[in-house]
């Protein structure tokens, strides 16, 4: 059978779009971090793109995305990705795209959502545990909860195989739930289990390099034309609605939270700007291919304004969430996938639904309520029980020493910067020795 | 032969570079600092949460001289880098037992 060339093209460019997102969180996150921690900050995220990739193929792709399971998960029918190389899969055009596009544009959401976690825990987790913590976290968490909201089985609602949000209408069309408040329950949870940084909060953490946290917020805002009109999984009608929401609510975003912050603080700072725009990309995401433009603006000011003023909670409570993965994800996302329940229109498309401001009433709002906090309660209960036991068993904090000297060299034997031109190194082993090789000293 | 360190603002590095280079100081060396004195320090706020950085950003710059241009040099740091406001610096004064110019091994009021 012929396949739709646009389609697919639009689909496999969307898959790299996305992917960018991943190294794009970690400029964002690490200019957030100290100058001793950045390398680790950005490993977070970089491991993780060789883990979730590796375990999608072997499995992780069939637990989300099988026809064999029920509603909670997807079976093992998949392992391998056996029955999906060379096949094709329905997006509701004419034609079909190769089912490998659809995989590898998945793989890109469940790269991402482990990677966001890693912010909530900054400067102090043993790498080794977050290596192993992103395995079981995929395997346990995301790929089920993929499933329940992304699998619609074979047809579009109630079809044989779908999840079992998916089944009850909830709407989430990239991922409010099962990415934003999945990750920001997780942070949540992990913020709990590791505990505070040493000195935290009454020393400053400042961020070391802002550039790099606004370079990091505009890859992310780049690559998410592909993760939310890379959705509609076509060169569509609906995939320009969501490019169009996308861009309004996050321009919209930037603007609310400097709003806040220059009545609330004074100052319109490039942190508030770079998070602005994050919080925005995170609310429109559930709801960009159901809501009008005016409606996206609308979603936009209520995420940037909001996540500006829940990023203060974990002072509150005492939490440290270092890089406000709460305050941002779990917050935005919860904005964004409710907001559904008010501003959904069928005017832009038919497969949505109107929500309270369209003619709706409540029952959307409820539906999405549903969702929403179905998701949140099982990341954080799993993510805790999860956290907790490697914890015990293996140790998710690095020393205290090594805290405070800088995880980047205690973790990785590297400084992200060398500031000082002199000299001051010897080999040791390896290509830099001039010795002969049998006086080399090993390093032990 | 005499040390003087100046700790001044930033922005009046350049000014004060130009007004010892016009009265015949040749050399010098400049660091970033950063203290506080009695202005204590200023706040940073970072997604609402506000902190007071009590190290200012600051630079210092030592300058090597003969005892007689002493008093005149520290009266142009002085001048050139007064503002009247708080944080302006200060200007500090210490003998120096010798100095060897390091190309030509010319020690004293010679290496200067």
């Amino acid at each position: 059978m012929e396949i739709s060339a646009g389609d697919t093209a639009w689909v496999l460019t969307s898959a790299a779009l996305v992917l960018l997102m991943t190294p794009g969180l970690a400029f964002f996150y690490g200019g957030m971090v100290r100058s001793k921690s950045v390398l680790n900050m950005m490993m977070m995220s970089f491991i993780t793109i060789g883990i979730v990739a590796v375990l999608w193929v072997l499995y992780g792709y069939s637990v989300a995305f099988g026809d064999d399971g029920n509603g909670f998960w997807g079976g093992l029918g998949s392992v391998g990705l056996s029955d999906v190389a060379g096949e094709l899969a329905a997006n509701g055009g004419v034609y079909p795209i190769p089912f490998l596009a659809f995989a590898m544009f998945q793989l890109m959401f469940a790269i991402i959502t482990p990677a966001l976690i890693s912010g909530a825990i900054a400067d102090r987790a043993k790498f080794t545990t977050w290596a192993v913590f992103v395995g079981l976290w995929a395997t346990l968490v995301y790929f089920p909860v993929a499933h329940w909201v992304f699998d619609f089985g074979d047809d579009e609602l109630g079809g044989e195989g779908d999840g079992w949000l998916a089944g009850l209408g909830v709407l989430d069309f990239a991922g409010g739930t099962a990415v934003h408040i999945n990750a920001g329950a997780a942070g949540l949870a992990l913020a709990f289990v590791l505990g505070r940084r040493i000195g935290w909060p009454k020393t400053l953490m400042k961020p070391h390099n802002l550039p790099f946290v606004l370079l990091g917020s505009a890859l992310l805002w780049f690559g998410w034309f592909g993760f939310n009109a890379g959705s509609a999984l076509g060169a569509n009608a609906t995939a320009a609605v969501a490019f169009a929401t996308t861009m309004l609510a996050t321009a919209t975003g930037v603007l609310s939270w400097l709003l806040v912050e220059r009545i609330r603080d004074g100052h319109l700072t490039s942190l508030g700007a770079a998070s602005g725009a994050v919080a925005g990309l995170v609310a429109i995401t559930p709801a960009c291919a159901f809501v009008t433009p005016i409606g996206a603006v609308a979603i936009g000011f209520l995420a940037g304004t909001l996540c500006a003023l829940a990023v203060g909670l974990k002072f509150r409570f005492g939490f440290d969430d270092s890089l406000d993965v709460v305050g941002i994800h779990l917050v935005g996302g919860l904005v964004g996938s409710l907001a559904i329940g008010l501003f959904a229109s069928t005017s832009v498309n038919e497969l949505g639904k109107d929500g309270l401001f369209y003619g709706g009433g409540l029952d959307v709002l409820g539906t999405q309520a549903v969702g929403s906090f179905a998701v949140l309660g099982y990341s954080l209960v799993i993510t805790l029980i999860l956290g907790l036991v490697l914890h015990k068993t293996l140790g998710f904090r690095v020393s205290e020493e090594d805290e405070i000297t800088g995880i980047d060299l205690a973790e990785h034997a590297e400084t992200a910067y060398e500031l000082f031109s002199g000299g001051g190194s010897s080999p040791t082993t390896g290509m830099a020795t001039h010795a002969a090789p049998a006086e080399r000293k090993v390093n032990a | 032969m005499k040390l003087v360190t100046a700790v001044i603002k930033p922005f009046k590095l350049d000014d004060v570079r130009s007004a010892l280079e016009s009265f015949g100081v040749h050399g010098m060396t400049v660091s970033e600092a950063s203290g506080y004195g009695r202005q204590k320090g200023h706040t940073e706020v970072y997604r609402g949460a506000e902190y007071t950085v009590d190290l200012v950003p600051k630079i210092r710059l030592e300058v090597l001289l003969d005892d007689g241009d002493v008093d005149d040099v520290v009266e142009v740091i002085v001048k050139t880098s007064q503002t009247g406001r708080i944080g302006d610096g200060k200007v500090w004064v210490i003998p120096i037992d010798s100095v060897v110019r390091v190309r030509t091994g010319e020690r004293g009021v010679e290496a200067l």
